[in-house]
């Protein structure tokens, strides 16, 4: 659906120039939500703005659903435009029109009949839930109620792609929650490509189906989010997700402990519905090895449900062997730490 | 008290006085804006663009736009009597102050436009151009609505300028208040005339910015 090749973005002229993007390339499939995480400066808003030319990119090129937006004229760049919604962190809603003209803005630039216009508007109210406040003027919404609106607009057009910029980074978790769980509803019901960017590991966690890790300007780590998230690869995503799970200080000395006799600590990743299966318990009890859990996490990568568990095992070495191999055949990861 | 005698005052002058003054206000005023406004689009537009030679021009319209107005009404006025002549065929009388109450005013207003336009939020600009407006669109459905109480404030400070610019156009034969202000109390002594014509002028600059904030509140949405 979306193709970013060698894209370079540089900011300024003469000798004060920033590159915020560095030939960086990305490949988005149909109907998949994308997440693009990174700290503040990494490039986010640079490459999400690249995707519908709000940035004209210095080099490169940019495709969305098969067309060369770098390549277009501005007629044909506008009539494109439409069919990728876009949301903003401060929801960029015009303060001046009501909740129902804001909606409506997008329709009414393709000169929509008006009683079109009436039933989609009426349509996307009740797909965001607020048909109860069609006639409020933004000011009068809660930051929910307005990144809603701005979903509701967003999708008015029947775009293919929806391009997030820090979509829920301006609302408390809660609300951050019921967005994304909007978006996630949205994606499924509709099959619309989401790319969203954050710099917050759970926005992922929660919806993403694929992530990149970007870090100054360039793409370091991509993949399915399980697999970038149980094994990541690159120390910036390592840091943000030490982050989601917290594992610090006190894992190194639980690891570095020693236990009295011969042991090995190893992490364990359980994925779907072998998390909340006794595999562990039962192996141990096949081989007589004893076990000590360092640490435990048990939550969902979007809604596949995935344990992680760091543990001491005691035991002889064969035994021990024995119990990580009879975990392996059951289809579980084992890393040994130490 | 103070030995004012108003049972003299000639009432009917009065009131020729003030619908000249009204008539001044209202086509100047009409005209300020209609030149204004775009002049005020442009400027907002020009210093935006991604074109060197669109922002040369701008360079050149907003020095144009400054010289306009730095110079001191009552010298517009004289300097500018040749031009007004042909453009509406006298320079004296209610139709011979337009001209320069014009192009004293419209400047000022352009100015004041621009700034109104750089009150607007920038990431609503964005939004509308990631949903494919057209610059058209953009101005006249983004900009335009979303700065309208910043048009009305300064639509309403125009106005008010422009009261006090009548005034100065009827010494050149324009008539109104600020001329009867002036012909009577300063010329004649007829200080009763002249106070009265002041204290229309007051209460019609009162009425004025009452009207203009009254507008700009209805329309405030933030
Ligand atoms: N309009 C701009 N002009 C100049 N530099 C910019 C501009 N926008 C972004 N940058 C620079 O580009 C880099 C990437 O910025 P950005 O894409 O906003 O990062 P992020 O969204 O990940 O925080 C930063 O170094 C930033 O200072
Ligand atoms: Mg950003």
């Amino acid at each position: 659906m979306i193709q970013i090749k060698q894209l370079t973005k540089q900011y300024g002229t003469g000798g004060n120039v920033t590159t915020a993007l560095s030939g960086l390339n990305l490949s988005i499939d149909k109907g998949e939500i994308f997440g693009v995480i990174g700290h503040s400066g990494a490039g986010k808003s640079t490459l999400i703005r690249c995707i519908n030319l709000l940035e004209r990119p210095t080099s490169g090129e940019v495709w969305v659903g098969g067309v060369n937006l770098t390549r277009l004229g501005k007629t044909e760049l506008q009539a494109q435009r439409r069919k990728i919604g876009m949301i903003f962190q401060h929801f960029n809603l015009l303060s001046s029109a009501t909740v129902f003209d804001n909606i409506a803005y997008p329709l009414r630039l393709t000169k929509t009949p008006k009683a079109e216009i009436e039933r989609k508007v009426k349509e996307m109210l009740s797909l965001v839930g607020l048909e109860a406040h069609s006639h409020k003027y933004p000011a009068q919404l809660s930051g929910g109620q307005k990144q809603r609106v701005g979903i509701a607009r967003a999708l008015a057009s029947d775009p293919e792609v929806l391009l997030c910029d820090e979509a829920t980074s301006a609302l408390d978790p809660q609300t951050t929650d019921s967005i994304l769980k909007l978006l996630l509803d949205i994606n499924k019901r509709f099959n619309l490509t989401i790319v969203l960017i954050t710099h917050e590991m759970h926005v992922i966690q929660s919806i993403c189906d694929k992530v990149a890790v970007i870090h100054q300007g360039g793409i370091v780590e991509q993949g399915p989010v399980a697999e970038v998230f149980l094994k990541p690869q690159h120390e910036v995503t390592k840091e943000f997700i030490r982050q989601e799970t917290d594992s610090g200080e006190a894992l190194r000395l639980a690891i570095a402990g020693a236990a009295s006799g011969p042991s090995r600590a190893v992490k364990i990743t359980f994925l779907g519905t072998k998390t909340y299966e006794s595999i562990l318990s039962r192996i141990v009890h096949e081989t007589g090895v004893n076990f000590a859990i360092l640490q435990g996490t048990i939550s969902t990568i979007k809604e596949t449900p995935y344990g992680q568990l760091i543990v001491r095992f005691e035991g002889d070495e064969i035994a021990t062997d024995e119990t990580i191999k009879k975990l392996l055949e059951q289809g579980l990861d084992v890393e040994v730490i130490r | 008290m103070l030995g004012l005698d108003f049972s003299q005052v000639n009432w009917n002058e009065i009131g020729t006085a003030s619908l000249d003054t009204l008539r001044m206000l209202g086509l100047s005023a009409l005209f300020s804006f209609i030149l204004g406004l775009p002049i005020g689009v442009i400027l907002y537009m020009a210093a935006r663009s991604t074109s060197g030679w669109v922002r040369f021009g701008y360079g050149i319209l907003s020095f144009i736009v400054n010289i306009l107005r730095s110079i001191p009404y009552i010298i517009l006025i004289v300097a500018m009597i040749p031009i007004t002549k042909s453009i509406v065929g006298v320079s004296y009388g209610v139709i011979g102050t337009i001209p320069p109450l014009v192009v004293g005013a419209a400047p000022f207003f352009a100015r004041l436009v621009e700034t109104a336009l750089n009150e607007v939020d920038k990431g609503v600009i964005e939004a509308a151009q990631a949903m494919g407006s057209s610059t058209r669109h953009i101005i006249f459905r983004v900009l335009l609505p979303e700065a309208r109480p910043g048009l009305l404030a300064a639509m309403t400070i125009t106005i008010v300028t422009l009261v006090s610019y009548t005034a100065m156009s009827g010494q050149v034969g324009g008539g109104g208040l600020g001329n009867l202000a002036i012909q009577y109390g300063y010329y004649r002594y007829d200080t009763e005339i002249m106070i009265i014509a002041v204290i229309a002028m007051i209460v019609l600059v009162q009425l004025l910015q009452m009207a203009g904030d009254r507008l700009v509140r209805r329309f405030t949405r933030k």
